[in-house]
């Protein structure tokens, strides 16, 4: 039993973690801001999340398992609204969406 | 030289690996962003920088062990200080100029100053070594006797409040002192802000808000049953006066942020406010008082209980609580001001242009 | 111990402190080569920081935990840092507060916020 929870939280924990890489790449290669955004969203939401379910699969007790799924909830509850609120912020502001890129050099 | 070096020879142990390159992988981060604020001309990314700068200096105090700190600089310095930041450079303007004082002299001298530290750090004692003087001296007596002494198990807590408490009151004395010149730099007649239109405006924008407005109001009233939680579990977990105070601040000002200035001026009344930044020092100051009138030194809290530990208990609760009053007020007070100066600002350009 | 073993040693061991260094000397170039108050001001951060890091590594022990204390723990890190850098975050963003507060000042007095033009301006021609 130990070792199905163990190898469990290590898949959620690799998983998490490699969706975290590939938000960083995202940022990088990414051509606008409102798709870069994007990709911190994964980074934020789902990588974190895969990482704290992981992480509760391994909690020693109970306590520490409720401040896990408190910081999960947390995360679900803030980070959209920054996301939200970033990109209605750069929408207000001026930055229009890059709809159609003109040359196929960036992406 | 390496027995001056109180050297525990450092090998690299597996259990030591992970968190040697943790320390590495973070502090390298932190070279980077200071080179890039170095580069940037356009100060609202610096101050992006800082903030960044400031969230992942907490980490490394997190993997430091010193919790208190980390909570602390993660609110102060990736939270209120970006804040203050950006509403100043709302006033003051986004770009620097690209003109240097002399850079040349300033990269030499910046230059041989560093060598010079850098050589003075060759003869420190290792990172982390257990024999190094700073470990010999004060600190073993406050591990090793602050739980007979004072009672709680929080070192910082009994150190910050107890042992040190003169040194804790000179800091607040600080902040009270630095919030008082802040409020009296950028006082703005409150009588002369009446003028409907701009409070309409401003109140339609912040409507427009609607997710930000709705998660904020659900938030809010976690996260100052945090700061209380900070405040009074201080003696036993990571937490106290400061950092409790920063974070309710921090809630007030969300608050102020997301539903206007005005709103926030009229749910808590800024003559209140500076009222109890006086009152914090006041009941620190009045503790100390107490405890010499009661036949003890100045903030000798046995004195106060005749249980010296119950007195220790009481006397640390209610000078954490005089720091929690003071920084959450000054803070608050702050942002009114700077978000005041602003409003006033664009008040006075509106009546110029109609 | 062979000599490879020993530059090891020593870069782990004071790699912080190095980085301290590095951190500081950016702050000091940003205050005194830089003309606007606001970077001047981030600068100071900077370097005030760069001192927070110094203490805390300097509190470090290896294979301390946090200095709370606890059962079946014999090892802590040094608390006595921990106590002057908390109270210096507070007091620092309460300075730099102040630091801000005037640069607005001066905005609004002189019209701009670059050390350059601020001069020139005070001490004509």
């Amino acid at each position: 039993m130990d070792i199905v929870i163990a190898v469990v939280s290590a898949i959620f924990l690799l998983l998490g973690g490699f969706l975290c890489v590939t938000g960083g790449v995202g940022i990088l290669r990414f051509p606008d801001f409102y798709t870069r955004i994007h990709a911190t969203g994964v980074t934020d939401t789902l990588g974190a999340g895969l990482i704290l379910i992981g992480l509760m699969l391994q909690v020693p007790d109970v306590l520490v398992l409720v401040k896990l799924v408190i910081i999960l909830l947390m995360t679900l509850f803030i980070n959209p609204v920054a996301t939200h609120a970033l990109a209605q912020a750069a929408l207000k502001s001026g930055l229009s969406p890059l709809l159609q890129s003109k040359n196929h050099k960036g992406g | 030289m390496d027995s001056l070096r109180f050297c525990n020879p450092k090998t690299i142990k597996e259990d030591n690996a992970i968190e040697l390159l943790i320390d590495i992988v973070l502090l390298s981060f932190l070279v980077c962003i200071a080179f890039a604020i170095v580069r940037m001309k356009d100060l609202f990314a610096v101050i992006m920088l800082a903030g960044m700068y400031g969230l992942l200096s907490a980490s490394f105090f997190v993997t430091m062990d010193a919790v208190d700190v980390a909570f602390t600089e993660a609110s102060v310095g990736a939270g209120i200080s970006t804040l203050l930041m950006l509403t100043t450079i709302s006033m003051t303007g986004r770009y620097e100029n690209t003109t240097r004082h002399r850079p040349m002299l300033a990269l030499v001298v910046v230059f041989v100053t560093g060598s010079l530290l850098i050589y003075g750090t060759l003869d420190m004692p290792y990172f982390g070594s257990a024999q190094a003087p700073i470990q010999l001296h004060v600190a073993p007596h406050y591990i090793n006797n602050s739980m007979s002494e004072i009672g709680i198990p929080n070192i910082v807590t009994s150190a910050l409040a107890s042992y040190r408490g003169f040194d804790t009151f000179g800091e607040v004395v600080v902040i009270f002192t630095a919030g008082v010149a802040v409020w009296a730099l950028l006082m703005v007649n409150v009588q002369r802000r009446k003028n409907t239109e701009i409070d309409d405006a401003n109140n339609s924008t912040h409507e427009q808000h609607f997710i930000v407005r709705f998660v904020a109001k659900m938030l809010i009233p976690f996260i100052l049953l945090f700061a209380l939680y900070v405040q009074f579990h201080g003696d036993y977990g990571p937490g106290g006066g400061f950092q409790a105070g920063v974070i309710f601040a921090a809630a007030i000002i969300l608050y102020s942020m997301v539903f206007g200035l005005n709103t926030a001026r009229r749910v808590i009344s800024q003559p209140i406010v500076q009222l109890l930044t006086a009152a914090g020092v006041l009941l620190y100051g009045s503790v100390g008082i107490v405890s010499l009138l009661s036949g003890g030194n100045f903030l000798d809290y046995n004195v106060l209980s005749a249980d010296p530990i119950a007195g220790q208990h009481l006397g640390i609760l209610l000078i954490e609580l005089g720091v929690g009053c003071t920084v959450a007020s000054v803070m608050i007070l702050i942002y009114f001001n700077f978000s005041g100066r602003k409003n006033d600002r664009e008040l006075e350009e509106h009546k110029e242009t109609t | 111990m062979d000599a490879g073993n020993d530059w090891a040693a020593a870069f782990f061991g004071l790699y912080n402190y190095w980085i301290v260094v590095v951190l500081m000397m950016v702050g000091f170039y940003i205050v005194i080569a830089h003309g606007n108050l606001i970077k001047k001001i981030i600068g100071l951060t900077i370097f005030q920081t760069s001192v927070f890091i110094y203490y805390i590594s300097m509190g470090n022990v290896d294979g301390g935990t946090a200095p709370i204390l606890a059962d079946n723990i014999s090892q802590y890190s040094n608390p006595l840092p921990h106590v002057l850098i908390l109270t210096a975050i507070v007091v620092g963003i309460a300075t730099t507060a102040l630091g801000l507060a005037l640069a607005i000042r001066i905005k609004e007095s002189y019209g701009t916020i670059e050390e350059e033009i601020i001069q020139g301006m005070d001490n004509p021609g």
